[in-house]
Formats: C-alpha cells, structure tokens, sequence
C-alpha cells in the first residue's frame, strides 16, 4: 500500500513538473503582455525535437561530429543548446507575430487568434518539413534505479522533478530581485510608464519570451528523455493541460502556475489509480472545473493586483 | 536648451498641435498653462518621444534636445541618453511594486552607481513622508504621495530636465504648496522644468516664464508676471 502511495506520488511530481515548466512559460507570457501564448505547447513540441537533434547531431549521426563523445557530455550539451535554440524560436515568434501587432495597438483577441494559428502552423510545418513518422529519442545516460520505502524510481524521473524546483527557484529570484524582473512586473501593472523609467520595453518583452520558451525546451528535452518517442502534435494536449493548469493555480502568479501544474498532475494520477485511466482527464476536469468556479481567479490569483 | 519649431502632431486622423515652437532654457521653469484639451499632455508625450499606439504621431516640425534633433531617438533614450525624465499625467506609479522598488526601477539604464546613492538621498530629502512607505506597494499610497513619489522616480532616472503634466493634480491646497516649493527647490539646485498646469495661478506664481496654449496653437507667452497681468490671460485662465 505505502509503496504503491510512494510509487505514484513520484509518478504524479514527474508529471507535474512538465505541466509546471510548462505553466511558469504561459504565466510570464500572460503576466507581462497579457496575451495568452497558445503557441507555447507546440515551443515545448519543438524543444522535444530541437533535444532530438542536438542529441544526435552530437552523437555523430549525421557525421558532423565525431561520435567519440560520452552519453554525459552531450548531455551535458544538448541542455543549454535546446534552451538556447528553443528560446530563439520563441524570441522569433513574438518578433515576426505578436510584435507588429503590439505595435499597431491591436485588440488583444486578434493577437491571441495569433497565437493559435501559430501553434497550428508550428505542428504542421514540423509535419511537412519531417514527415509523419514519430521519432525515438536515443538514450544518452543509463538509467540508474533506486528503490525508495519499496517503490522503483529512476534517475530521470528524479532530475525532471529536481529540475523544474530549480527552475522555478531561479525564476522566482529573478521576477523578485532583479532588475529586469522588476521590470518585467512594472511591464504588468503599466506598459506605458515603462519607457519612461529609461527601460527599453521590447527588451523586457524578449527576455520574457526568452525565459518561458527555454524553460519549455528544458521541459521538453527532459520529456523526451522519459517518453522517448516524438510526434508533432505531443504538445498540443500537453500544452492545453499546461495552460488549464496556470489558470487553476492562479495565472498572474508563478506560484500559482507551479503549484497548478502539481495539482493537475496528482489529480490525473489519483483518478488514474483509483478508478481507470480511462476516466483520468474527464474526473480531475471535472474537479478543476469546480475549483474554478469556486475561485475564478484561481487558488492564487487575486483579482487586479500582481501579476506574475 | 530645449526648442521646439513648428510641431504639428496628430492623434489617428486629428491634428492634436497646429505648430506650435517654444524654447526652455537650463536652469529656467516654464509652464504650457491652458484648458483641457488644449494639446498639454500631447506636446509632453510628443518630447517624451511616446509614439502611437498610445502617444501621438508628428507630422511636421522638430524638437531639438542641447541641439540634437528628438524626432529619431526612442522614448527609452530620452530617459538614459539625453537625461530628460516625465512625470507623467496621472502618474503611473508601478502599484504592484514598493516604494522602493518603483524608484531602483527608474535607475535601471544608469551606471553612475555613486550618483545613484546620492540621489536616494535627495529624493527622500525632498520627499520624508516616503521613507517612512519605503517598503509599502505604491498602489497603497495616498495620492499626494503617489504624485511624490512620480516626481521622485523622475529625479532618479538621473535627469536634469524634467518635465511634470499635473503634479498638483488631486492634492489638497497645502499639499499642493508643498509640491510646488519642492519642484522650486529642485529647480534652485540646477534642475530645468517644464510644468503644464491647469491650476495657472500657481504655475505662473512659480514659474519663469510660461506659455498659453489654446486648441493646439500658443496664444500668449511672456514672463510669468507678464502673463499674470495680461488681460486676456487672467480672465481666460486665473478666473478675471
């Protein structure tokens, strides 16, 4: 009984921490710009992929590289590249689809009808440009298992946990104590006064975009790590459950957005293990319907102060 | 010091400014009094280099900055390069952050760490009720100190020309008087102003020289006390 409680307690934090990096990404976007990045599930799709070929372009497949490199230096590689990569895919989104609009004080609907068809546009120009086959990500390190009071946990299960608190650590220091995260939290509560403080808005705006789409890419490399097979609509239901979980939470709150993606993720798992999972998504919705309509602005959001 | 030459400016497809030119020197306060909606805030925004979607298009003229032409230089840089600062109309504090935070936000572009320090110090030297809200969110601030403490995140962008739309805006008389001797005492240490004003009798009482603006265009201009005597401008603007 303590085992299988312990087994899917992990199982359940493992899948949190996917919704919750992917939740923090929608939350910053949400509380800088007020725009709801509905492309942001198809950025952590292209983090999976981006991981998948800096892995195996390091690994020498495409006979760039020579494959003498060791399971743990591309690794060790693979995560700043994806981060860095993938950010840049969402730098360049906001550039080349949401910037102009901005600029022309478009109603926020029309930029998040945007945002949509971008996402479209990410899933199947991934399938036109790959192909409708599904990739396998390589193993990079041997799993290494660990029993805990009785329940097998793996080395990955733990680093995607361990990761996403550290993300989420690093991202609360910077929204509270930098600089730019003060500016990110002016650029909330009054985008107009900001210039005039000396900051260069589209910069906080970059930064912003830089932050959620690495922290998608790093929540897709390590996705793909535990479930190794890629498709170009994996983000699309992933990112939905992302996002209803940041609006559960609180989405003008990154706690908010952390802890919504936990509570998802417990959710499904104890529908899952108490009932079928078959039942899974219709229970815990049903549930975080109720929470919503209990709590509009979600279990941390206050309604007109802070947001992120 | 600061000269504007022929300033037409348009919101969407209204003209807001018909051309309009005026000159501040260093170390002078002048003020653009006039009725609501004669084009104060517009011609404030147009320096601030605050463009659409909010802020107003130019259409023709030039504002010159130390002689360098404004038109081409962004709203940020107005800030960190050319030190001219705007407290805005309404002034826009950050509620969501502190006291504190809202005025180490406004150092964000400057280096001078050491003027920095000094500076905290002027502001909460000019400002005390502020110290005492330092660690206070600003959204809790009464409005006479929300309008403090806008003046004092301009002073710490490091400027030496600041522009003020409203600072009496809302306060009660008293409070008023106290703002104006404060701006008075700024300006005594170096600092240039420009200050739009409904409330034209104080801004002239305090003001070197000052502007009339009427539906866009200047209608008058002169010393302060020259505009305080003119006929027309008293019983326009001073209640006969």
């Amino acid at each position: 009984m303590l085992e299988t409680f312990i087994q899917q307690g992990i199982n359940a934090l493992q899948l949190g921490s996917y919704y919750s990096l992917i939740a923090l990404g929608y939350c910053l976007v949400y509380g800088v710009l007020l725009l709801i990045n509905f492309a942001h599930g198809d950025i952590f799709m292209v983090g999976a992929y981006i991981a998948f070929f800096c892995a195996t372009a390091l690994m020498g497949k495409y006979g760039v590289l020579d494959a003498g490199m060791s399971g743990w230096i591309v690794l060790a590689l693979t995560v700043p590249l994806t981060m860095l990569l993938t950010s840049g895919v969402g730098v360049f989104i906001e550039r080349v689809a949401y910037r102009p609009l901005r600029l022309k004080g478009a109603n926020r609907l029309y930029v998040v009808i945007t945002a949509l068809m971008m996402g479209i546009v990410l899933e199947y120009g991934n399938l036109a440009m790959l192909g409708a086959t599904r990739k396998s990500f390589p193993t990079l390190v041997p799993r290494a298992i660990f029993e805990i009071g009785g329940a097998t946990v793996t080395s990955l299960k733990l680093a995607a946990i361990f990761t996403s608190f550290a993300v989420f650590g690093l991202l609360q220091w910077i929204v509270t104590r930098t600089k730019i995260g003060m500016a990110m939290r002016a650029v909330s509560f009054d985008k107009f006064a900001v210039p005039l403080m000396g900051i260069p808005l589209d910069i906080v705006i970059i930064f912003t975009f830089f932050l959620g789409s690495s922290m998608a890419g790093l929540a897709g490399l390590l996705y793909a790590m535990n479930f190794p097979v890629l498709d170009p609509f994996m983000g699309a239901l992933v990112g939905w459950k992302a996002f209803i979980a940041a609006v559960v939470g609180g989405i003008g709150d990154i706690r908010g957005a952390f802890i919504g993606g936990f509570l998802l993720a417990f959710l499904e798992v104890t529908v899952a293990a108490t009932f079928s999972s078959e039942l899974r998504d219709l229970i815990s919705f049903t549930i975080l319907l109720g929470i919503l309509s209990w709590k509009p602005t979600g279990l941390f959001g206050k309604p007109r102060t802070t947001k992120i | 010091m600061l000269s504007v030459t022929n300033l037409k400016v348009r919101y969407g497809n209204t003209e807001a400014l018909h051309g309009i030119s005026f000159t501040v020197d260093k170390g002078e306060i002048v003020t653009l009094i006039g009725a609501n909606g004669a084009g104060k805030t517009t011609t404030l925004l147009s320096i601030a280099r605050l463009g659409p979607p909010e802020g107003p298009k130019i259409i023709e003229g030039d504002i010159t900055y130390k002689g360098q032409s404004l038109l081409p230089v962004p709203p940020h840089e107005i800030v960190s390069k050319m030190s001219m600062a705007l407290a805005p109309e309404g002034r826009h504090i950050f509620g969501n952050l502190t006291v504190e935070e809202n005025l180490t936000l406004a150092t964000y572009a400057r280096k001078d760490m050491d003027n920095v320090k000094r500076d905290y110090e002027r502001v909460y030297e000019l400002f005390p009720r502020l110290v005492e809200r330092r660690r206070q969110r600003s959204e809790s601030l009464s409005g006479g100190e929300q309008q403090m403490l806008a003046v004092g995140r301009a002073l710490m962008t490091g400027a030496d020309f600041i522009m003020l739309d409203e600072p009496s805006m809302g306060l009660a008389p008293l409070l008023m008087y106290d703002m104006f001797r404060a701006l008075k005492e700024l300006n005594s240490q170096g600092m240039t102003l420009l200050l739009i004003e409904q409330n034209a009798r104080i801004a002239l009482q305090f003001a070197h020289r000052g502007y009339v603006l009427d539906t866009g265009a200047i209608v008058a201009s002169g010393n302060a006390r020259e505009l305080m005597d003119n006929p027309d401008v008293k019983k326009a603007y001073l209640g006969g």
